[in-house]
Order: structure tokens, then sequence, then C-alpha cells
């Protein structure tokens, strides 16, 4: 049973991690309708800025210059790509998010290299036992960390006069341009989020497995996660990520020898699926009524 | 002035039903044609024939077999590489392990994908848009990962099946030029195929469901049937541009070669192709395969002492910094492009 617990638990920590990358997707999509694929390429843009930063700066220095990176990265997207493209068809908007991706793939490790590196940001990984479970620092740093985000920003959409104008965009597009909200600029600051999303995601992940190309991957790991949840919601997005994170742990650990091993890359997507069956907008997903 | 519908008389139903109308572009096809059989396998050189027209010519099948389904039925699909793969491994298996004649194993991989693509399909009775899309995601894990795991199908090594020699009725195919009519035979024949299924009752009902499935359904239209028919016949093209690539191209079925950013790259190419339009997948394969040895020998000749992983990566910024250009500029792909030259050709050389 404690071995059940802690299959469990150290899955809940990864599915944190699942929901920081599937709520970057859901913000974007929410607010500008763009399937934002780039976003596993913007969590390694991080990593790579901050890796290279922390080469030559102290800790908090890195940081912010790679807030500025992903903010320069936020307004380009929007200004020069997205710009353009307003009003198009989403598989239109969609294929533009794979061209950026590979766009950011590129300039990142044009400028900080290809080679995996090692990224320290120095949280202490130590191992410690609680009445049977072995848990360790590093991952309960980054939860509480990835909790603490989620909670600053619930804040921030529910308080501020910004916030305010981001869930006004997201819920109708004209109707927030006729009260005087400017619509690329609100989607600008989104993109920025997602930015930040993406950066704890990326220094998260990247410390645990080196900060190097396969980082963009866990955007795939986010998909079933996003689609489970339902791609326009936050809520959706934190759930789901707890619910397969956990579960694909545990179907690994006790279904998976069964079978043959490596179920892991596709069982999110069988519980996607099965879900989706009988709820094809997701668990929280905005059902669209159609009528002709 | 040289090149429209007036004076072209309709005289029988025939001719009313011509796929095209206009004596200008039965010509130019019968152009294309002669340049396809007879000009190129005569002038290019083995490089050409073997790393580019025949990995261009499998693409387009592939393309076009993911227009089939995306463009025309509305059914976005990111997991065809996978359907690719079925249909590289089982034709291998066919025509390796039992002996099955080549012409028959390729279209039997066409046809295990094809299963494999309307199981697949099955979620698309119930889930929409962009759901869709990341549940055919599954399609792509599943299938690498039985591919992978199961030894039966894959012998054992890393998943990976050689390709045997081609024979077919004993003629051996191999050197580029035979390898190059094989794929040819195999793509005009699908094409005109293809081109014909779209434009007959079931393409007006995959049109109908790609517009508004519900008002499809009202007016009679059965959703279950055509999309799961658009499903296999998407996969079971995808099956045979897989099988053919590997017969003539991989030279061993691996499933590396059929990852998910292959699946990603065939919606480029539809997309950037133009969607919905048969044409539109040649274009698109054209572009999204020339390009990258395009870009790739350009900058070997400008930055020749550049380290290679710059090289790679200004690839990379280059490729994507071209798809964004040309969704920006062109938004209804290269096949709209060509719809507007034929417009001016209309009046040409005249003002109006």
């Amino acid at each position: 049973m404690t071995f059940f617990f802690e299959v469990l638990i150290s899955g809940l920590l990864v599915g944190v991690m699942y929901s920081l990358v599937a709520m970057g997707f859901a913000l974007i999509y929410k607010a500008s309708g763009v399937f934002n694929f780039a976003q596993g390429d913007m969590s390694l843009l991080a990593g790579l800025a901050l890796v290279g930063f922390l080469t030559v700066m102290p800790l908090w220095l890195a940081l912010l210059c790679t807030f500025a990176v992903m903010t320069i990265l936020a307004y380009g997207t929007v200004f020069i790509i997205f710009r353009p493209l307003v009003a198009r068809p989403p598989l239109i908007l969609f294929m533009a998010a794979i061209g950026l991706s590979f766009l950011i793939q590129g300039i990142g490790q044009a400028i900080w290299g290809t080679d995996a590196k090692g990224l320290n940001i120095g949280i202490p990984e130590i191992s410690f036992e609680i009445s049977g479970i072995y848990l360790n620092t590093f991952d309960l740093t980054f939860g509480g960390v990835a909790t603490a985000l989620v909670a600053g920003l619930v804040w921030f959409f529910q308080k501020t006069r910004t916030g305010r104008a981001l869930r006004a965009v997201a819920d109708d597009h004209e109707a927030a341009l006729s009260v005087g909200i400017p619509l690329l600029r609100a989607w600008a600051v989104t993109w920025v989020i997602a930015g930040i999303v993406a950066t704890v995601a990326g220094v998260a992940w990247g410390s645990r497995l080196g900060v190097q190309f396969s980082l963009s991957l866990i955007a795939l790991k986010a998909l079933p996660v996003l689609i489970l949840g339902g791609i326009d919601s936050i809520l959706g997005a934190i759930l789901a990520g707890l619910l397969i994170g956990a579960s694909e742990n545990l179907a690994e650990v006790f279904i998976g020898p069964y079978v043959g091993g490596g179920i892991q890359t596709f069982f999110p997507y069988l519980v996607a699926l099965i879900v989706l069956w009988f709820k094809p907008y997701g668990m929280f997903g905005k059902e669209i009524i159609e009528r002709v | 002035m040289f090149y429209r519908e007036c004076g072209v008389l309709k005289e029988t139903y025939a001719k009313d039903m011509a796929i095209f109308p206009i004596p200008l572009d039965r010509w130019g096809l019968g152009v294309m044609l002669v340049l396809a059989f007879v000009v190129i396998p005569f002038t290019a050189s083995d490089y050409w024939l073997s790393s580019i027209m025949l990995p261009f010519y499998c693409f387009s099948l592939a393309a076009l077999g993911l227009n089939f389904l995306t463009g025309y039925a509305g059914q976005v699909s990111i997991g065809h590489a996978a359907f690719m793969a079925v249909g590289a491994y089982s034709s291998l298996i066919l025509y390796g392990r039992y002996g099955v004649p080549l012409p028959l194993s390729i279209f039997g991989g066409g046809i295990f994908a094809s299963a494999a693509g309307t199981i697949f399909g099955i979620p698309s009775l119930r889930i929409k848009g962009f759901y869709l899309a990341v549940s055919t995601l599954a399609a792509q894990f599943i299938i690498e990962w039985v591919l992978t795991h199961w030894q039966w199908v894959s012998g054992g090594v890393f998943g990976t099946i050689d390709a045997p020699d081609m024979y077919i009725f004993g003629w051996i195919i191999d050197t580029p030029v035979k390898k190059y009519y094989l794929v040819l035979c195999v793509l005009t024949l699908l094409t005109v195929f293809g081109k014909n299924l779209v434009r007959g009752q079931l393409g007006r009902n995959w049109t109908a469901i790609r517009d508004m499935d519900v008002a499809a359904e009202i007016i009679g239209v059965s959703l279950f049937r055509n999309k799961l028919i658009a499903f296999a016949v998407s996969s079971f093209y995808a099956g045979v541009a897989g099988s053919l690539i590997t017969f003539t191209y991989y030279l061993a079925a691996n499933i590396e070669e059929f990852n998910l950013f292959l699946s990603f790259h065939l919606l480029g190419m539809i997309i950037i192709g133009g969607m919905g339009t048969v044409l539109g997948s040649f274009f698109g394969a054209g572009f999204m395969t020339l390009l990258p040895i395009f870009i790739n020998q350009t900058l070997l000749t400008i930055m020749e002492r550049v380290p290679s992983d710059i090289r790679a990566n200004s690839e990379a910024i280059v490729f994507g910094g071209l798809i964004v250009f040309f969704l920006i500029v062109e938004p209804y792909g290269m096949a709209r492009l060509w719809q507007t030259i034929k417009e001016k050709m209309r009046l040409w050389p005249f003002p109006y």
C-alpha cells in the first residue's frame, strides 16, 4: 500500500508539470484561439536562455533576463506573426504555431547551442521519508512553486484591471474591442503569461532531464491533459494534469509489466479518448452548441 | 484569351463531366505526363531520381491521402505518419515473409493501413476540431508502441525490417529508373482514382460534412459512413505511400522514419499546398520536401566554414520562417495562387 502511495505521489508531482504546460496552451487558446503548438519550444527557449545567462550572472538577474527574452518573444509573435493572421481559420493559426515552433527551436539553439546542458538553480535534492513514503525536496519545491503560480494567476485574472481585460478578450473579442480594450496588446500580455508558465515548466523539467531539444517534447505530454480537461479551461488543465500524471504512473508500474512496458507514452491518450467519448469537449471545456 | 471556357461547346453529357473541360488544361497535363514519364527518367541523374523525385512522389501520395481527410472531409489528423508505418510494415511482411506478389503487397499494405485508420477514425464520430486532432495523436503513439513491442511484427531487431529485392513477375526492380517508374505508375493510378473520387458523390458528401456536419446530416448525408470512409481512403493512400517509400527509398521499415514530425510535415504540406485541392497536395509535398534540401545546399555554399549544428539551426529558422511567411501571404495555399494565375490567364494578353 505504501508503494502504491509512493507511485501515486510521484505521479501527482509529475502531473503538476503537465498541468503547467497544458495551462500555457489553455491560456493562449482561450484568449486568441491559437492552438499554440510552440508551448513546449517556449519552455525549451526559457531553459536555454536561463542556462546561458547563468554562466555570466547571478540567478535573480538571469531569471529577469529570461523573463525579458520571453516578453520579447511574446510581443514579436503577436505583432509579427499573428497580427496579419487575425480572423483566419483555426487550422491556419495552428500551422503558423508549428512554423513558430521551428523558429523558436532554431533561434534558441543557434544562440545557445544544441548540446545537452545541465541546469542547476540551487534547489537541493534531498530524499526523506514520511510514514514510509519517500519524497524529495526538489519535487516538493516545484510542486509548491507551481501551486503558487496557479494561485497568483487566479488572483491576477480575478482582481487586477489587466486580468479582467484579458478575461473580457477571452470571452468575446468584438465586445472587448468595443469597450476599448486593445486586442493585440491583450494577446501579447497573454503570451507573456504563457511564457512565464513555460519558463517555470522549462526550469523544472530542465533541471531534471537537462536542457536540450527533447525538452520541447513535453508539449506532447501536455496535449492529452489539455483535451481531457477541455482546451479552453484552466481549471481543467490543472485537474487533468494531476489525473493523467497519477494514472500514467500507476499504469506503468502496475499494468506495464504485463504488456511489455513503455505504455506511459500512449496511456494518457487512451484515458483522454475514453473520457472524450462521453464528454466530447473534455471535463471542463466550453461545449459548442451548433445550430443550422 | 486562349485559356477560357468560352468556345468550348459541350455537346454530350460525357463532355460536360470531363475533368478538364478546357483544351489548354488537357495539353498542359499531357506535357506534364510526358515530362514525368519520358523526360525526367532519361535526363535526370540517379541522385535526382532516387533522393529527390522518389520521396517527392511518395509524400505527394501521402499528402493527397491526408488532403481527402483534412481538406475535403474536414477531419484534422496529426497521426498520419503512423498509418504510413502500418502500410510499410504490413507490405514488407506480406512480400518478405509470405511471398505475396509485389503489387499486391503494396496495395495490401494500404488495406491494412486503411483498417487501422478506420479504427482510429471512430472517435471522429463524437469528437470534433482540435479535440479530434489531438485524439489522432493517439494513433501515432499506440501504433509506434505496437510496432516496437510486438516481436512478431518487427522480427525483434529495434523494430526494423529490411526491404528485400523487388521482383515483379520475375523482373527485378533495382535501378533508380525502374523504382521511379514503379512509384510514378502507382502515383498516377491513385491520383486519377482520387481525383474522380472527390468529383463524385463521395467527395460532395465529404465537402458537405466539412462545411457543416450538422447540416449535412440533416440533408441525409450519413456522418458515420462518410467520416469512416474518409479515414479509410485517406489511410489507404498513406499506407501505399508508406510502403512505396520504404521499398524504394528507405530500404528498411523503421518506425523512426514515421515519427510525429512526419505527421506535422504532411499537415504542413496540405496547408501550404492548399486544402481541398488535389493539385495542392503535389505543390505542398514539393515545397516541403524540396525546400529543406534547397536551403541546406544554399547554406552549404554560403557558409562552408560554419559548423554543422549552426547550419541545421539556420535550416530550422528559414523553414519555420518560410512557413509563417507563406501563411501570411497566401493563407489558402499554393493551389489558390495557381487559381489566381488561371483567372488572370482568361484575359491575357488583354487588360479586360
